[in-house]
């Protein structure tokens, strides 16, 4: 008997994947021209499932630096800054981002993941509490496991079940952590923060919010939904990552409570992993700047996604609640959604597919990222994409005959359809 | 005591009853997951409604406690008793 034997249903869906045409998670990039295009199995690709909100991945500014980083301090740390010591990188990237933030405090971490990791399985411990979205990310789950708080969830964006379930909690006498983030990362909805802010207020619980899709994306400065909402003070920490709207990798967290500092001592996801790279870190606080010097870019960003949003929503299909630059469209089956996922692949389009329980509502998800970086036309392509194969898949009512090119058949390959999409330039 | 446990069983399966079909049997061997065929999302969002309807906390390490109904009486009714003592 193989000590993998428990992971034989797992094995099941991954084989059935496979069967059905490219696995979704095992996609393999040969090359990469820019930020919203890619070269997969010989065809050019448009990227949309990669969370590069501002396009910064090819930014020549954050080359640049980092190049010249590289080459004067090296590829790696090779170990911890509390056994190898920190690089001024290090400092000036948590310097930076403490200003932007207008926090007194910042510790930076490997990857975001690492982040919620450290975070929160540190500062809630042994009697305390974490109230977290039912929503939330695995990261968070993760970070609450590996500590030692008692760790309750609430109904997803419902301020009054928080704040029900903050009132049988109120004869405890452990600490009370919040959890949310600025946005989802399936459907793209956002808190509700004002109104979660205020149930905190209310219950003297303390409050983090992940901005990790968010950074950038939101608020009048780019610092988040805390901004947007004007309830920055009520957030005691903010966590986030680089590898999103900053275009690199790892994460931090931002904080003014006093003595915050001891985490660096008592953080294990911190203290017992190879800190960042210093071109990573130079890359990072370039794309810090560039984010800052050009809110133009958010502005591009937004077009973008109502443009994306309303193209899918205006043909019919089921987006999440609000236009944001993650653009969800849920199917009704799981195989009709790797099916459609397969067919807006073959089409030059990848994005991403989410499959339950993963997904709220248990609906399979073809879920998009927009990016600064696209242009119109590219979003045009991929609404018409999805457009053609939803009508040929019966997801969409058949057009009436006037406008139908060739009967709609639900089963393919139908790539005599797909070629004029195709040769508007995806290729 | 008694009077109470039976009480929490018969809201518990009654709470189930409303995502389980009906000919599926519910009874206290019952494993929550495999036999009534519920993933584990589906088991934490049936543990909020059972939190709403019996005005308790079940923590996530309570619910990773539970595999039968048998451990989920068990579960809540200690809640119950501890809400009722505070």
């Amino acid at each position: 008997m193989s000590i993998l034997n428990k992971f034989a249903p797992l094995r099941q869906t991954y084989d059935q994947l496979r069967a059905v045409g490219q696995n979704p998670f095992e996609m393999v990039f040969d090359e990469m021209f820019s930020p919203t295009e890619g070269l997969h199995k010989g065809r050019r690709t448009i990227l949309l499932g990669t969370n590069n909100y501002l396009g910064l991945t090819f930014d020549q500014e954050c080359i640049d630096a980092s190049v010249e980083v590289l080459k004067a301090q090296g590829t790696g740390t090779t170990g911890s800054r509390i056994a190898n010591g920190s690089y001024s990188g290090h400092r000036r990237l948590e310097t930076d981002l403490a200003q932007f933030f207008g926090r007194k405090h910042c510790m930076v971490f490997s990857t975001g993941y690492q982040a919620n990791l450290g975070m929160l399985s540190t500062l809630a411990g042994k009697g305390d509490y974490l109230l977290l979205d039912s929503d939330s990310h695995a990261s968070i789950y993760d970070g609450a496991r590996l500590g030692h708080a008692e760790v309750v969830r609430f109904r997803h964006n419902d301020p009054d079940d928080l704040a029900k379930r903050l009132r049988r909690l109120s004869s405890e006498p452990g600490a009370k952590l919040v959890v949310v983030e600025g946005i989802y990362s399936m459907l793209g909805d956002a808190a509700p923060l004002k109104e979660m802010a205020a149930v905190k207020r209310e219950a003297g619980a303390w409050m983090m919010v992940d901005e990790a899709h968010s950074l950038g994306v939101l608020g009048a400065n780019g610092r988040g939904l805390a901004e947007e909402a004007g309830v920055e003070a009520d957030v005691d920490f903010v966590v986030g990552t680089f590898s999103k709207s900053l275009g690199s990798v790892g994460g931090f967290c931002v904080s003014d409570i006093d003595g915050f500092d001891v985490l660096r001592v008592g953080c294990r996801p911190y203290m017992f992993t190879a800190s960042l790279p210093p071109s990573v870190m130079t890359s990072t606080i370039t794309a810090l700047q560039r984010l800052q010097q050009s809110p133009e870019l958010r502005t591009k960003l937004h077009a973008n996604a109502h443009r994306l949003y309303n193209g899918l929503k205006d043909l019919g299909f089921k987006v999440g609640p609000q236009p944001n630059p993650i653009v969800s469209v849920a199917l009704d089956d799981p195989m009709l959604a790797v099916a459609f996922w397969n067919r807006l692949l073959e089409g030059g389009v990848y994005l991403n597919l989410a499959l339950p329980p993963a997904t709220p509502s248990n609906l399979p998800l073809l879920r998009s990222s927009v990016s600064a970086a696209h242009t119109f036309e590219q979003i045009d392509r991929v609404v018409q994409l999805f457009e053609t194969v939803g009508r040929q898949m019966g997801v969409l009512a058949a057009l009436p005959p006037m406008r139908r090119s060739k009967p709609s058949p639900v089963a393919f390959p139908a790539n005599v359809e797909l070629e004029p999409v195709m040769a508007l330039g995806a290729r | 005591m008694n009077e109470r446990v039976s009480d929490t069983r018969e809201q518990i399966v009654e709470g189930l009853r409303q995502i389980v079909p009906a000919s599926v049997p519910v009874l206290g061997t019952t494993h929550i997951m495999r036999d009534l065929n519920l993933d584990s999302l589906a088991v934490m969002d049936f543990m909020l409604t059972l939190e709403d309807k019996f005005d308790i906390v079940i923590s996530l390490d309570k619910i990773a406690e539970v595999e039968t109904l048998d451990d989920l009486v068990a579960v809540v009714d200690q809640l119950r008793a501890r809400k009722l003592k505070s």
